[in-house]
């Protein structure tokens, strides 16, 4: 029996042997090597290009399967489900009362309430805010089963490539990805403390240079990332800060794989701080500690210092401070804004039909979402680097913030919200409500000649801390 | 989103069996359903009353605590989707009811007389199906805030009554309420159109 299985082991060792030689040595050629130097043999627009043609026979045959079913294909519309009314309701209410003479004593009709009540039923079916913390729904289908809708539609031809797409992605792609990751990762921590040996200098800063961007760059094809870069004069320059929209912590590793930042975040334990501390050694990051973050005067001192110093990298920051599902930008804090030097914004918008990049921090954990980015096609996107802006005279920092904001969204092509991405785990502000309440009592009482003040009836909860 | 899918199913014949309904397309129901589901934090096939006060745009609306109520039945703080749905049925625009002459399905939920009912039962605080002085005051505070005084807005509330009460018993009868209104456009004020 043994001598008949002998002749197999050692055939079947040889072949496992050979076949790892190879997926070696592929790896080597086509990916890390063209890493290290930074140049591409667009093998992955290819890609690229192949997947984008069979997710719309995919899309195209589902459309079929549904008409011969004589029923709709479930179609998600992220622009709106239904049509909301163009004025504001400080308008509408005042429609009914367009008399043109101010009236002597408040007006108020009891019509007024239908206003209030169906603006109220419409963010009920459809609001601005909460649909931006979910991930966006696809129009076509990219045979990944987490954003399918019309699973019922499905064909057996659809079935076998769907099926095929789960063994290419699982067997191949992921482990694939897994060891670039790895050796990424590793190499970024190994010689960014190797160069951390050396004395304060030309030659460290370039070598750390150099080492921060070959390592993002495997990383980077760690994900089958196809990223498109405009306007690359405008790439950010020492003693500035760069601000972007915030879709997910891959953003970091996009960005710093075509130029080199500073980095800004929460002092982390585990393998992060291991690599944070790696990072610290080669060039100069902020890292914060826990306790040191609530304290605004101390944050804004340590970037102050370290944009004043123009030998230091810029300070790559996300003013949103939570990650929102890149259909739309929300509101930008105002910190970074207040150290008055120069911004420069990036817009990164992330190309939906190959994956959603949206990482979704109270569904899924940080490891759970990198395998999900690792087992989906890939992730592609655009990044456009804007010309720089500095403070105008006469603007605070929240107005820059959000002629910043306008910009980036207006490039990107999102939606610009003035809402707090805050709101993803907070109750909204009381503010908010008590200026539609002012608003409200102004249309009844109209202007008139003879306003005196009135005597308001004193509540505990009368101004609410902004 | 699979299971969403398939319970949307089950849901739509059932649905399909309500009268009201009929005149819904699919997609839109499954739209709603899915809407239900995204706002349903608790995954338990209902919603409570903070489920709804997480919607940014409804929790500044003055009368967003109003309109809340008006989706529970009496005593009930979980409504499923059966509820939502017969409550947002009062929105739908009143042409759609052109494609669905049906004369045993009585008055549909999205009439004129029923959009005006909804709109009483905002007003009318404790179900009495009168709107009292002082029930109109409570409204009319949550209204205008902090900015106008007790005395004014009870000389409002006053007048208010005044003209629309035509039986003298100092309070607004259901009857009286649409008397007072029967010139605004309520149809079109009272109507959420869907884009597709």
């Amino acid at each position: 029996m043994e001598s008949y299985l002998f002749p197999f082991d050692g055939l079947l060792c040889m072949l496992l042997g050979i076949s790892f030689t190879l997926w070696f040595t592929l790896l080597l050629i086509f990916i890390i090597v063209p890493a290290v130097f930074g140049v591409s043999f667009g093998i992955r627009r290819l890609y690229m290009k192949s997947l984008l043609k069979i997710f719309e026979w995919a899309t195209l045959r589902m459309e079929r399967g549904a008409r011969e079913k004589n029923q709709q294909l479930y179609k998600p519309y992220s622009n709106g489900i239904i049509a909301k009314e163009l004025v504001s309701l400080e308008q509408e209410i005042q429609e009914v009362r367009r008399s043109g003479i101010p009236a002597p004593e408040p007006e108020f009709d009891m019509s007024d309430i239908f206003s209030f009540c169906r603006r109220g039923v419409e963010s009920i079916v459809d609001d601005e805010v909460t649909k931006r913390f979910t991930a966006e729904e696809l129009e076509s289908w990219n045979l990944l089963t987490r954003s399918n809708y019309n699973f019922h539609h499905i064909s057996t031809r659809l079935t076998v490539l769907w099926g095929v797409g789960v063994l290419v992605r699982y067997a191949i792609l992921l482990p694939l990805r897994v060891t670039l990751a790895f050796t990424g990762v590793g190499l970024l921590v190994v010689l960014t403390s190797l160069i951390g040996l050396l004395p304060n200098g030309w030659v460290k800063s370039s070598l750390s240079e150099k080492a921060h961007l070959m390592c993002y760059r495997i990383c980077v094809r760690a994900l089958t990332a196809i990223i498109t870069y405009h306007d690359s004069e405008n790439k950010p320059k020492n003693g500035g800060i760069c601000v972007a929209n915030h879709t997910s912590p891959i953003d970091v590793i996009i960005l710093a794989s075509d130029g080199c930042y500073a980095m800004v975040g929460q002092v982390h334990g585990g393998l992060m701080g291991v690599i944070q501390r790696a990072m610290l050694k080669a060039c100069p990051h902020i890292w914060f500690e826990r306790s040191e973050v609530k304290d605004r005067h101390l944050v804004a001192k340590r970037l102050s210092d370290h944009v004043a110093d123009k030998t230091k990298l810029p300070i790559l920051i996300f003013p949103e401070g939570t990650c929102i599902n890149n259909t739309s930008v929300m509101m930008f804090k105002k910190g970074s804004f207040e150290i008055g030097c120069t911004v420069y914004p990036v817009a990164i918008k992330y190309d939906p039909r190959f994956g959603d990049a949206f990482w979704n921090s109270s569904k899924f954990g940080m490891v759970n979402y990198l395998l999900h980015m690792m087992s989906s096609w890939g992730v592609v996107c655009s990044v456009w680097y804007l010309p720089p802006m500095r403070r105008e005279e006469g603007e605070d920092a929240v107005q820059f913030a959000n002629r910043v904001k306008a910009a980036i969204a207006r490039k990107g092509g999102l939606a610009d919200l003035l809402w707090d991405g805050g709101l993803k785990r907070e109750k909204v502000k009381k503010v908010f409500k008590e200026e539609q309440q002012k608003m409200y009592s102004k249309v009844l009482v109209g202007v008139s000649e003879d306003s005196r003040p009135f005597p308001v009836r004193r509540t505990s909860h009368n101004r609410q801390q902004v | 989103m699979i299971v969403v899918l398939s319970r949307s199913m089950t849901i739509l014949l059932l649905l399909k069996v309500f009268f009201c309904f009929s005149a819904v397309s699919h997609s839109q129901i499954t739209r709603l359903y899915s809407r239900f589901h995204s706002l349903d934090k608790g995954e338990n096939g209902a919603l409570s009353r903070e489920d709804f006060q997480r919607i940014p745009e409804l929790a500044i609306n003055p009368l967003g605590d109003r309109i809340i109520n008006a989706f529970f039945p009496e005593g009930e703080d979980q409504v499923n989707f059966r509820g939502f749905m017969r409550t947002l049925a009062h929105f739908r625009p009143v042409e759609d009811n052109e494609k669905n002459k049906d004369p045993n399905s009585g008055e549909p939920l999205n009439s004129r007389n029923n959009k005006l009912l909804f709109a009483f039962r905002l007003y009318d605080l404790d179900r009495d199906d009168k709107i009292s002085r002082d029930e109109l005051l409570q409204v009319l505070r949550m209204m205008v805030g902090v900015n106008i005084s007790d005395e004014q807005l009870g000389s409002i509330a006053d007048r208010t009554i005044q003209e629309a009460d035509t039986n003298g018993d100092m309070s607004i009868s259901f009857s009286e309420f649409i008397k007072v209104l029967e010139k605004v456009d309520v149809e079109q004020k009272m109507s959420i159109r869907f884009l597709h």
